[in-house]
């Protein structure tokens, strides 16, 4: 869907190239989390997508369509886009910044309203009592969704996301990535976001893209990522702690097996991830939990034992947890 | 009160006169800064390099009298309506521009850069986005060089530009205070009523949210 063919970028007066020579291929549907340092060039790289930067050399293809030469206003339009502040259009109601698309696309009156509505219903806000309300009375949350509703508001194939949760406190980020992620998953939203969040990484990217100097130093599923880290870069930015994130990737309902654990064993439900198992049974003193089916019944247990092998085996797991 | 109604009376049409080439020298002027001062500070908006000196010197001109810059256009263009008019137009014209200027660039980038992430053209990312956000600083500065402009009208009699100022000068000259008084008082209710209506034209066009100027 979205394929950069050894894109660079040379900014005047730099000594070398922001982003060099890079390759990278985003699948239709998938989400392609750019991550590194400041000044890694990730961001340069998500904006020669929609070509607010030009490119110095290479080609950007998005839809099969090699857009270098193409329009940068009619690309913009077929492109969603959210960044980091939303900046979100101050003097005008929350409905009339998610319609600014569809009114630049020249739609009618009654579809951009309708529009206007379900986007805002989509992320989770009232269109009866956000979509009259100016940008300033919304809080940071609101105001980040809004700014996916603004975003979605033409139905774009692809989305581009430049911290678009780096402006809200933490709970609320998480919530919101939760909820975004699923969003786009279900629209089968193309997505190219950047972070340098490799929690957030973990959690919105099917892969994810690590940079260096404008290079990309690894590309491959969170998965892979947290098992083999390429070199030390990955192996610091991924965190000592990559073993326990990893097992964040797996539900529990993945490991367990028939065998019944101790009556006293802590129960937990199978869509719980092992991260959340483990430290369960660490806190209980327990060498296993009992997981549970839908209805609360057991169903089953994971022990401790089970969660060590499976942290040292090298084997790549299904991801099945979120 | 009775002598300035009786002197009214005795010079039919003569205040009439002097008011509206007044209101027409001002008002000329004031369009001409409106045009000029908007589009020399879209021009150099956001481009330091240009903006520094084009606002400097025009910056500058505020430290010039307005009677000396009335008296310095009669070697350039000699005497009546369109020398007067220029020179009331470069007295006005510093608050509009430095106003234009302040209030584009104040505009968050951030949102220059949401607007055309979203696919608006440069132009529409200028009027859409760009100048509504800065306009309560723009009519900050149309309203105050609105007034500067109105009151320098007066000393336009002094290159033959007409207006209000005759009242002054001839009264003064012929020692006819009724004549002096009531020039000077319909100058000062012009200038009044210039900064009543451009304060209530700000209020409405920001809702209510003026921006000092």
């Amino acid at each position: 869907m979205i394929r950069l063919d050894a894109v660079s970028k040379l900014f005047p007066g730099a000594s070398r190239p922001a982003v060099d020579a890079i390759d990278l291929e985003v699948p239709a549907g998938e989400t392609c989390a750019l991550i590194g340092p400041s000044g890694c060039g990730k961001t340069t790289t998500l904006r020669m997508i929609n070509r607010l930067i030009e490119p110095s050399s290479g080609r950007v293809f998005v839809g099969g369509e090699d857009v270098t030469g193409a329009d940068p206003v009619r690309l913009r339009r077929g492109i969603g886009y959210v960044i980091q502040g939303v900046g979100l259009f101050p003097h005008r109601s929350v409905a009339d910044n998610v319609a600014t698309v569809p009114r630049l696309l020249g739609w009618t009156r009654d579809r951009i309203r309708a529009r206007v509505d379900e986007m805002l219903a989509l992320v989770g806000l009232d269109p009866a009592e956000f979509g009259p309300r100016r940008p300033a009375s919304l809080s940071g949350g609101q105001r980040q969704r809004v700014g996916v509703a603004r975003a979605l508001a033409a139905d774009p194939p692809v989305l581009l996301m430049d911290e678009p949760f780096g402006a809200v406190d933490p709970v609320v980020r998480d919530r919101l990535q939760r909820e975004v992620a699923a969003i786009l998953r279900r629209l089968g939203k193309t997505v190219v976001i950047v972070t340098h969040d490799i929690n957030e990484a973990i959690r919105m990217g099917d892969r994810i893209a690590i940079m260096r100097d404008g290079h990309v130093v690894q590309h491959d599923t969170p998965e892979r990522l947290l098992l083999a880290p390429r070199d030390a870069l990955v192996t610091e930015f991924v965190g000592p702690d990559r073993a326990l994130k990893r097992l964040s990737l797996v539900s529990l309902g993945a490991l367990a097996t028939t065998a019944q654990a101790p009556p006293d064993a802590p129960e937990l439900p199978a869509d719980a991830n092992l991260q959340t198992a483990l430290s369960v049974m660490l806190a209980a003193g327990a060498g296993a939990v009992a997981v549970l089916d839908e209805a609360g019944g057991r169903r089953g247990s994971v022990s401790l034992g089970a969660i060590r092998d499976l942290a040292a085996n090298a084997q790549p797991i299904e991801r099945s947890a979120s | 009160m009775n002598e300035l109604l009786a002197w009214i009376r005795a010079h039919p049409g003569l205040l009439e006169r002097t008011a509206s080439e007044h209101l027409t020298l001002a008002g000329t002027a004031l369009a001409a800064d409106i045009a000029i001062g908007l589009a020399l500070g879209i021009a150099v908006a956001g481009r330091p390099r240009a903006a520094g000196p084009v606002v400097g010197i025009v910056n500058a001109l505020r430290t010039v009298p307005s009677i000396a810059l009335l008296v310095l256009m009669l070697p350039v263009l000699g005497t009546g309506f369109a020398p007067s008019v220029v020179a009331l137009a470069l007295y006005g014209l510093p608050a509009i521009l430095v106003n234009t200027t302040v209030g584009l660039e104040g505009v968050d980038p951030e949102i220059v850069e949401a607007a055309r992430g979203q696919g608006l053209a440069e132009r529409q990312v200028l009027w859409l986005v760009v100048l509504p956000l800065a306009l309560p600083l723009i009519l900050a500065g149309i309203r105050t060089s609105a007034v500067q402009i109105v009151s320098a009208a007066t000393l336009a009699v002094f290159i033959g530009g007409g207006g209000l100022g005759e009242l002054i000068s001839a009264g003064l000259g012929l020692l006819d205070f009724p004549q002096l008084l009531i020039g000077a008082i319909a100058v000062a209710l012009l200038a009044l009523v210039t900064e009543l209506a451009f304060a209530l034209l700000q209020r409405l066009a920001t809702g209510g949210k003026a921006a000092a100027a």
